[in-house]
């Protein structure tokens, strides 16, 4: 498939501000229990809250270059019931409300016990406003990786690994860029989202890993054979039909030398994991945020690599059609 | 319930693009709008057309055989394109089991195109919505039209009759006859997609002659070794008949 920019910043994006949502939520819920205590809450988790707002904007508004007819967008809410790109469509502002209204919670500091004054946990309406948020947060991570992971002869993408990546990828890169948050706002819980950040990320490129693995030795059910339907092992296209190529051209298939190819996943193997691993393990022990931001920035741009290639190592059996003009 | 669709004989089909050339000349003047056509006769030719005649070489020199192969929507029955869109536009008519774009509803978000294994959708370039082949749903109802010329254009144009149209659903009808008496078959059964087009494939037509049909085994004048004797020491008939 050939990687669209509009769907890779869309999708990291979005990803980020769902991890950081999902990070702020997390040190909400510790500090709940008391595990930890959070100096500064209101500011903490209210700036928090606008930086994961601003990722899902920058991802919407990328979305947006994907369509051929943007001013008609709001009719892609129409059929959630069998699309989940629709389905995308109607979570993804949800959550951004939620979101919204989470922030705000904390930025007033309006925060009453709903629960009744008389229960240990503080800080009920923006955690009520918080899991649900948290829900549509998972509920949003799955329609975005279910666009892909249903199609299912495109067997790469067709693996419950794509809809796990989505998740612990847009994780990893989310508590990464809370350590840098909390450096800045809450130095004590830096420690607290670095651990995690760093767990998430290892538990990333174990999963991660093993959908390079399957796609690499996947067996595709279509063939040639299948594809013109001639029984025969020696089939050799002559001509495609045209020249000049074609929509069928550009867009199935990722037009990258094999060079290209072939690098962008050790980049994105090595941004993604063991450089953004160094950093972090530096910025904690050094206390200094400049390498967390360090970590984050490659972490980020590790992701794009890593999106690239999710696209490009697609193979759309429609190609078949088109190996030879 | 009706299916129309398309039979595409591979053993007639001879490579022409008629069909192409035809197919687009109907929808490009069609109530739809046109398909875009840019730098046609210039550097890097770029345009939308809903069928494509590709041409394949089969076996190895020098025992080839070359299939030319007409490739267009085929109207699934369970089309893959449909439930994936977000908006609805594209959908598969009840009645008649063609699959359509409403260009008026399509956003152009392409998931369909990614959604269809065999690359029938394509997005058109100037007015950014999806387009593929409608079976000429504008002209197979045009009552203002002769009644055998409400096929699609394809069809109409094709020097050869490699393609036929027709309710697959229909047992009785040329389509479906057509697919079972000659081994008609689908494209990439693999995924479920249950294409209503369908293919007829290479056929040879041999007739077996035993050899005995050529040497007549109960020719009486061989029978036991018996040849026919040339008599020279009688008369002849003209020797004893005066006539």
């Amino acid at each position: 498939m050939h990687p669209a920019f509009s769907v890779i910043f869309l999708t990291t994006l979005i990803g980020v501000g769902q991890g950081l949502f999902l990070a702020l939520m997390t040190g909400q819920s510790y500090a709940a229990v008391g595990l930890v205590t959070v100096s500064n809450p209101n500011e903490f988790y209210a700036y928090g809250s606008v930086t994961a707002l601003l990722f899902l904007i920058g991802g919407l508004i990328a979305s947006f270059f994907h369509l051929g007819r943007p001013e008609r967008a709001w009719r892609s809410a129409a059929r959630w019931r069998t699309s989940w790109l629709s389905r995308e469509v109607i979570v993804l502002p949800i959550f951004m409300l939620l979101v919204f209204v989470y922030g705000m919670l904390h930025f007033i500091g309006w925060d009453p016990n709903i629960l009744g004054a008389e229960q240990p946990l503080q800080g009920q309406l923006s955690l009520f406003v918080g899991i649900l948020g948290m829900v549509a947060c998972f509920a949003l991570f799955i329609c975005t990786a279910m666009i892909y992971a249903c199609m299912k002869f495109l067997q790469e993408w067709y693996s419950p690994l794509t809809v796990i990546n989505y998740i612990v990828l847009g994780g990893a890169s989310g508590f990464t860029l809370a350590t840098l948050h909390a450096s800045v706002y809450e130095p004590g819980l830096t420690q607290l989202f670095g651990v995690w950040a760093t767990i998430i990320t290892l538990v990333a490129l174990v999963t991660r890993l093993a959908s390079l693995y399957r796609n690499t030795r996947i067996k595709h059910k279509s063939t040639i054979q299948s594809a013109i339907g001639v029984r025969h092992s020696s089939i050799d296209q002559k001509t495609q039909g045209m020249m000049g190529g074609s929509f069928n051209t550009r867009e199935f298939f990722h037009g990258a030398s094999q060079i290209w190819y072939r690098s962008v996943r050790w980049i994105f193997l090595i941004l993604t994991f063991p450089l953004t691993l160094a950093l972090l393990w530096a910025g904690l022990e050094t206390g200094n945020g400049l390498f967390l931001a360090l970590a984050f920035v490659s972490q980020y741009l590790g992701l794009i690599a890593e999106r690239w290639f999710f696209f490009a190592q697609a193979n759309h059996p429609q190609n078949m059609y088109y190996q030879s003009i | 319930m009706t299916q129309l669709a398309l039979v595409i004989d591979l053993n007639v089909c001879v490579g022409c693009h008629a069909c192409v050339t035809s197919c687009k000349q109907w929808n490009t003047s069609g109530p739809a709008g046109f398909m875009s056509d840019d730098n046609p006769y210039d550097k890097d030719p770029n345009g939308t057309f809903f069928n494509r005649v590709q041409s394949f070489e089969i076996g190895e020199f020098p025992k080839t055989e070359t299939v030319h192969f007409p490739k267009s929507c085929l109207h699934c029955e369970d089309p893959p394109c449909v439930p994936v869109c977000p908006t609805g536009a594209s959908y598969k008519r009840e009645e008649d089991g063609i699959v359509l774009v409403d260009y008026d509803k399509c956003i152009g978000c392409k998931y369909c195109s990614w959604a269809c294994p065999y690359g029938a959708r394509e997005l058109d370039e100037h007015q950014k919505v999806m387009k593929k082949c409608t079976l000429c749903v504008d002209r197979i109802y045009d009552e203002s039209l002769p009644e055998s010329e409400r096929k699609p254009a394809c069809v109409m144009a094709c020097p050869t009759d490699a393609r036929l149209f027709g309710d697959v659903h229909d047992p009785d009808s040329q389509v479906s006859t057509a697919i079972r008496e000659e081994g008609g078959y689908q494209l990439m059964p693999e995924w479920g997609t249950k294409p209503a087009n369908h293919y007829l494939p290479r056929r040879k037509t041999r007739i077996k002659i035993h050899e005995d049909e050529l040497i007549r085994a109960d020719n009486p004048l061989k029978k036991e070794g018996v040849k026919p004797r040339t008599v020279v020491d009688e008369p002849t008939l003209d020797d004893v008949t005066s006539w």
